[in-house]
């Protein structure tokens, strides 16, 4: 279980303050409602608000150290969280204002892919061309966020679907979870990457290090996958997800090889993503997003609006990453120890 | 699980395989995939044949789901 990390701001000051107590009653909704939520231009960019959810989002994950379990369900919490969400909600339409022409069944898989044209290969170049490895290990601290719980958020949609698109859903993150082998599970392949590269792969481990924008894109699949309402976007999300992988993937891995580190360690979990994604790609945009427009036309916008929102969010992250490494600084919010050297 | 084999053809992408079956080289031996479901690149472009790697959307290969007919109308006898 992560410990609780460092507040960034009023916000996740008192939120976290407030955690390390006991959870109110039931019936007290209103023991946060002096907390105050900003309204920032760019929620995505704000460290105070984005730790403070994804705090609150952790409670339904693994939890927090020391949290009392009720806080998950605490009516009071579930206000604040709401009145966070309002915000990350308004900067997503303001990202994401209009998605176009919804798309039939039949051609999402082109719609998706589409917005995956667009997907622009900068980080994963660098990865490949230029990268050190201490590079490296700050992505890998920055993934962590989201790999160490990999596959989890989309399987909040699992109850709410039915018939050919759940079918679909479920095919994608059996192999996600390793097809029955823990060992094979893509959340440990990930950790085994992060020990292979010197670093602690204990879940939550990095917490304080991890800027804004690498939280708010778990963020945004904690808030999909949480919230029946949109279930059409995290099909969506996950349909992207899987279709802007196996590329670059595959230069992840070849630019560890560059730094020769071919050991199973350290390349297995994007060796893998390159194969299994190459056919989650047609499972998810297909059988699952197609399978779930065909079943209810009405969420095709839902579908593209989650792709979007991910193609967003994901694109100002690796911006803010590469202009990091571009300018030779680190792109977390405190620097690792360099890479130990090998005796 | 059913016990049928389906081959899907993924438009301007691989073939997908789920089911029971067992992949081989010519000589018999087995390229195990390590995996229930897997995709049988069909663009050639792959560099882990006969596994697809995505390489087809690189290449902008383009086939369709269905079955194809490209032959040319036979010219008429004169
Ligand atoms: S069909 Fe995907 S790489 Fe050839
Ligand atoms: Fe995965
Ligand atoms: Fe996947």
């Amino acid at each position: 279980m992560p410990v609780l990390p460092v507040s960034r701001g009023p916000l996740s000051a008192a939120l976290l303050a407030a955690l390390s107590g006991p959870a109110p009653g039931l019936d007290d909704a209103e023991a946060l409602r002096d907390v105050a939520v900003p309204s920032p231009a760019d929620p995505f960019a704000d460290e105070d608000l984005q730790l403070a959810l994804y705090c609150a989002y952790e409670l339904h994950y693994r939890g927090l150290d020391g949290v009392d379990a009720a806080w998950e369900w605490s009516p009071a919490l579930l206000a604040l969280r709401g009145r966070m969400e309002a915000v990350f909600e308004a900067g997503l339409r303001a990202l994401v204002p209009d998605v176009g022409p919804a798309p039939s069944a039949e051609d999402v898989d082109l719609a998706i892919r589409e917005i995956a044209a667009e997907d622009a290969p900068g980080l994963s170049q660098y990865l490949q061309r230029s990268a050190t490895i201490d590079q490296y290990r700050e992505v890998l601290v920055q993934r962590s966020a989201y790999q160490l719980k990999e596959a989890d958020p989309h399987s909040w949609a699992m109850p709410r679907l039915y018939g050919a698109p759940k079918a679909a859903l479920v095919e994608i993150q059996a192999d996600e979870y390793g097809g029955g082998r823990p060992e094979r599970m893509h959340a440990r392949l990930f950790a085994d990457t992060m020990e292979a590269l010197g670093l602690d792969s204990d879940y939550g481990a990095y917490l304080d290090r991890i800027p804004a924008r690498a939280l708010s894109t778990v963020n945004l699949m904690s808030f999909f996958g949480l919230h029946r309402r949109w279930r059409g976007a995290i099909i969506g999300h996950l349909a992207l997800f899987e279709s802007t992988s196996s590329i670059p993937n595959g230069r992840y891995a070849a630019g560890l090889r560059r730094l020769g580190r071919d050991d199973e360690a350290a390349v297995a979990f994007f060796d893998e993503h390159v194969e299994a994604d190459a056919v989650h790609e047609n499972l998810a945009t297909v059988d699952m997003a197609g399978g779930l427009i065909r079943q209810d036309p009405s969420l095709a916008g839902d579908v593209l609006f989650g792709a979007r929102c991910l193609a967003e969010l994901e694109g100002a992250w690796t911006g803010e990453v590469l202009a990091a490494f571009e300018a030779g600084r680190s792109s977390l919010l405190h620097p690792l120890e360099r890479t130990p050297v090998a005796a | 699980m059913s016990d049928e084999t389906r081959i899907t053809a993924y438009r301007d992408g691989p073939l997908v395989v789920r089911g029971p079956f067992r992949l081989e080289d010519q000589d018999g031996g087995e390229i195990d995939p390590g995996r229930e479901v897997v995709a049988l690149c069909r663009c050639g472009r792959s560099r882990i044949r006969p596994f697809c790697d995505g390489s087809h959307k690189l290449v902008r290969f383009s086939a369709p789901s269905t079955r194809e007919d490209r032959r040319i109308a036979a010219r008429p006898a004169d």
